[in-house]
């Protein structure tokens, strides 16, 4: 263990090379690298249809490139020159150490928020129950819902169900959160209350991937921007030179539609999306 | 117009009746539990996507779903012995007939079941690291039960209607001793009259329970 944590400490969080996917004759990605720095913050901007949502999916396997290398932390899959689906529990236990926000939310309806928050750790940690259970009111707590523990996935606001969703990604106690629009489903005003807990991830030194509209968000939460455009990396550099001052052509493009939101906050930028 | 109608003489076939309630509702109850279990492997074997399981499958569910039950039963009674050379009773014919006829419309409902609930819901639990059978049985089953109870209710209400056509093949269920009375008393009006009177009777509980059901799953959802 302690040689694994050592050897991990010298490495990047997450490495990606030569990563392609294509969706029948259509290719999303079209050979993708990148690093993510432990404790880094990465908004992947561009585009609909550029690859963005693909490539954070790619990340926790959810959809599976077609030829590339994903490490994340400790973990490799390299997908180069093999056509074989990898084998139910490999693609689990990948997935179990990366946790994932989905701008749809995906809360299971059938579970009250405690349920939902204790279903990773109880089902695929073999956590029991009475710990499963304090972790999961540990982490609604953290997302300000301890007191809709018991309030079903129906009776939530869209922010509560986004936020009861960050815990129970937390609960897996992953290495890496992937957020995939996790605030464009919402209405305007639950937004800042979803962004003010991946700010407090954040700041808690949580690895993340963040696909999102919210440039002002983006230019003051994440280090580093990436723009992907037609599945391809057009720029990446540190977040406020990306947002601020683009040096690509198709990056100045795509963020003049977001020109007047710059350097307000959240609820700002979002405001000026409709 | 003058037909003197006298239900008196039945209770005199009491036994015979008995028996045949006692097939027909026995009959509908295994061939249900069989029907949905073979009719579950089968949409099991469909959604794993495996081409050269689910091709046969299909063409197994869609001959049982577009040739008549009455026509099937008599073709497995009559046909397959010669086919396989292994004698059917005529009771075992119709249990795998009605097996098999059941099973195929009890696959479509559970993989329709299955495949109705949003595709997010497998992101988020292949997200959390959940293995096929553990997402399968804690996440997705208990969403798709919900709205597969009402089209398997009616689909055993069928079923035990189904079973009626055994009377062909002389298993003595309800309509087999009701065309046995019939004969003995000649008197069919009473006789048949009687025997829709027990299937309703029988039936339309069920019926009730299936609405109740039905009201009740759709207020949980809410």
């Amino acid at each position: 263990m302690n040689q694994r944590a050592y050897a991990s400490d010298e490495q990047p969080m997450i490495e990606v090379s030569g990563l392609k996917k294509s969706f029948g004759s259509t290719a999303v990605l079209k050979g993708i690298a990148l690093t993510v720095p432990r404790g880094g913050v990465i908004a992947l901007i561009g585009p609909s249809g550029s690859g963005k949502s693909t490539l954070l999916r790619c990340l926790n396997l959810l959809t599976i490139p077609d030829a590339g290398v994903i490490r994340v932390n400790t973990q490799t899959m390299d997908f180069t020159g093999s056509s074989r689906l990898p084998a139910d529990r490999i693609l689990a236990a990948f997935r179990a150490n990366t946790g994932m926000v989905f701008q749809s939310f995906n809360l299971f309806p059938h579970m009250s928020a405690l349920k939902n928050v204790m279903e990773g750790p109880v089902t695929v940690r073999k956590m029991e129950t009475a710990k499963a259970e304090a972790l999961a009111i540990e982490l609604l707590t953290k997302v300000g819902l301890k007191d809709k523990a018991s309030a079903f996935p129906g009776s939530l606001s869209g922010g509560q169900k986004q936020r009861v969703a960050i815990a129970r990604a937390l609960a897996m106690q992953p290495r890496v959160m992937l957020f995939d629009e996790a605030t464009s489903a919402l209405d305007p005003e639950l937004v800042g209350e979803v962004l003010a807990v991946v700010r407090q991830l954040a700041a808690d030194g949580m690895t993340m991937m963040l696909v999102t509209h919210e440039m002002a968000f983006a230019r003051d939460v994440a280090d580093r921007v990436i723009f992907m455009r037609d599945g391809v990396v057009v720029e990446e550099g540190a977040a406020r030179q990306v947002i601020d001052a683009p040096r690509q052509e198709a990056t100045r493009s795509f963020l003049s539609h977001f020109h007047a939101g710059r350097g307000e906050g959240a609820a700002g930028a979002t405001g000026l999306r409709r | 117009m003058n037909y003197h109608w006298d239900f008196g003489f039945l209770w005199q076939y009491h036994r015979l009746i008995w028996i045949g309630l006692a097939y027909t509702i026995g009959f509908t109850i295994l061939t249900a539990l069989s029907g949905v279990t073979v009719g579950g492997c089968i949409a099991m074997a469909r959604l794993a996507n495996a081409k050269f399981i689910s091709i046969p499958l299909v063409g197994l569910v869609e001959i049982f779903r577009c040739t008549p039950v009455l026509v099937q039963l008599v073709w497995c009674y009559y046909a397959l012995p010669i086919l396989t050379g292994i004698e059917l009773s005529p009771a075992a014919a119709a249990f795998i007939t009605l097996t098999l006829y059941g099973g195929s419309f009890y696959a479509e409902i559970i993989r329709g079941g299955i495949v109705s609930i949003d595709a997010g819901q497998w992101d988020a639990g292949r997200a959390l690291g959940m293995r096929r059978i553990d997402l399968m049985r804690r996440i997705i089953l208990p969403q798709a039960l919900k709205r597969m109870v009402p089209p398997l209710v009616n689909q055993t209400i069928l079923q035990l209607k189904n079973t009626s056509l055994l009377s062909v093949l002389a298993v003595p269920d309800l309509l087999y001793q009701g065309q046995l009375i019939t004969s003995a008393s000649y008197r069919p009006l009473e006789t048949y009259t009687m025997i829709a009177g027990l299937y309703f009777v029988v039936l339309f509980p069920v019926t009730q329970l299936a609405h109740g059901l039905e009201r009740r799953l759709s207020r949980q959802s809410q």
